[in-house]
């Protein structure tokens, strides 16, 4: 018999993000997105950078993730990311000026290639998170920005 | 003879010295705490990254990878790391001491230095040597992402092939009272690591004593851990190759939590010293103080006395 839940681990080097029942995920493999569902036949990937969807009972959940790896198994699975946060967690307003501040830096005329494949690297993690707190509904953006007199 | 308002004048410093030391301790208490907090926190993700690496490489046919590589220890490079500031007892002493040990004993071969934290740095520059990499303001608050930038470092010095071996020399946090001097080889990586048959008793993060996290990880029997038979979403040697570097940020990461809580250990340990000499001295002080005081008195009353005694006759 399939099991009806996924257990979902996600851990960073800091600290343990989330642990929750799920029904179903998807998540940013190296290699493009992969959907789990209970009962998935064991696996292990390399995760690249996005955004990690659970659903739990009607409810959807967002994580950032960047870089790290997955083990799946039928009952479990286990994300270690370098980096990872809720959707509410994310710092919008730093995010998007370490997006502006990366793409200025790709943009400047004659950079070294490892210098430019660095600021590329900023960008989407940025981008990353970006997309996953507004998938999130955080939007402590803006206005939080310049009410707080910055 | 020191009067009696220098007695009180010393007192009253020895007091503002207590405060210090006493709310330095509690200080660094909390941030052992934290430092403590995050060894735990850090295992889970170490321990899952060892097993994988080693599943990937039992399904492995030639397991080779740059920072296996063997070569002959002509160019040595030594970690070092202490803390920023001092008062920690012989906290950063020790490990300076212990890295110039090592150094001397290694003096034929080829010397690098990385240092970590501002008392090494000072120290050895003063001795004139220089550095290839010197991090600070890392122990107050240890993150992941200076693990990474120096694991970095290293492991393109090791692959470069410009250093030949890695030696890290740090406090190793056994308890509040106990810290373990260590000299251990980072790179290049024992090959015993990832060797499936050796599983445990071996010194990394997956198999360190004290409390373990609570994650239901451990869940997996430790037997059959092995013989589950995965999909690799990627080829195995892509995974694996992924996952070495990884090992060695792991293991960076505990060695800085590790010497951090160990400095804020030592930290703790020397000011509540410190606070127990300082409530000592005022004791002794307010009891010479009292004495005098006492002298002052009844000399006094021997004044008045006698005084009297002769305007009586």
């Amino acid at each position: 018999m399939l099991p009806e839940a996924i257990e979902l681990q996600v851990v960073t080097p800091e600290r343990h993000v989330l642990s929750e029942n799920v029904q179903a995920l998807e998540m940013p493999g190296k290699d493009g997105y992969l959907g789990i569902l209970p009962g998935h036949a064991p696996l292990i990937t390399l995760l690249g950078i996005g955004t990690l969807t659970y659903h739990k009972g009607g409810q959807t959940g967002y994580l950032s993730v960047i870089n790290g790896f997955a083990e799946v198994l039928p009952d479990r699975v286990i994300v270690l990311a370098e980096i990872s946060e809720r959707a509410e967690e994310i710092d919008v307003a730093r995010s998007r000026a370490s997006l502006q501040n990366a793409q200025a830096e790709a943009a400047k005329p004659g950079m070294p290639e490892a210098e430019s494949r660095g600021a590329e690297a900023k960008i989407e993690r940025a981008n990353a998170r970006l997309q996953t707190a507004s998938k999130g509904g955080n939007a402590r953006s803006t206005q939080d920005f310049q009410r707080s007199g910055r | 003879m020191p009067t009696l308002l220098d007695y009180r004048r010393r007192v009253r410093s020895v007091k503002n010295t207590q405060q210090i030391t006493r709310a330095m301790k509690f200080v660094a208490a909390a941030k052992l705490r934290r430092a403590q907090e995050g060894v735990f926190a850090a295992r889970p993700y170490a321990r899952e990254i060892l097993r994988v690496l080693r599943s990937a490489a039992a399904r492995m046919e030639n397991i080779s990878h740059p920072l296996l590589v063997r070569r002959g220890e002509d160019k040595i490079l030594v970690l070092v790391l202490t803390g920023d500031r001092s008062l920690a007892g012989a906290f950063n002493s020790n490990v300076i001491r212990r890295a110039s040990e090592f150094m001397r004993e290694h003096s034929s071969k080829k010397l690098e230095l990385m240092v970590v934290g501002k008392k090494a740095r000072d120290t050895f520059r003063k001795r004139g040597l220089e550095f290839v990499g010197e991090y600070l303001d890392v122990s107050a608050k240890v993150e992941f992402s200076k693990a990474k930038e120096i694991s970095t470092k290293i492991a393109d010095l090791y692959i470069s092939g410009e250093v030949d071996a890695v030696y890290a020399v740090y406090n190793e946090f056994k308890n509040v009272m106990v810290q373990n001097l260590t000299v251990q080889k980072l790179l290049p990586i024992d090959p015993e690591v990832v060797n499936r048959e050796k599983k445990d008793g071996e010194k990394s993060l997956a198999s360190h004593a004290g409390p373990d996290s609570s994650l239901p990880m451990e869940r997996a029997p430790r037997g059959d851990e092995f013989l589950v038979d995965y999909i690799y979403e990627q080829a195995v040697d892509e995974i694996f190759k992924a996952l070495m570097p990884r090992y060695l940020e792991t293991e960076i990461f505990r060695i800085l939590l590790e010497s951090a809580a160990a400095e804020h250990a030592a930290r703790m340990t020397a000011m509540d010293a410190a606070t127990r000499n300082a409530s000592e001295l005022i004791d002794k002080l307010t009891l010479q103080m009292n004495k005098i005081r006492q002298a002052g008195i009844t000399k006094e009353i021997i004044e008045i006395v006698s005084g009297a005694a002769s305007a009586m006759s």
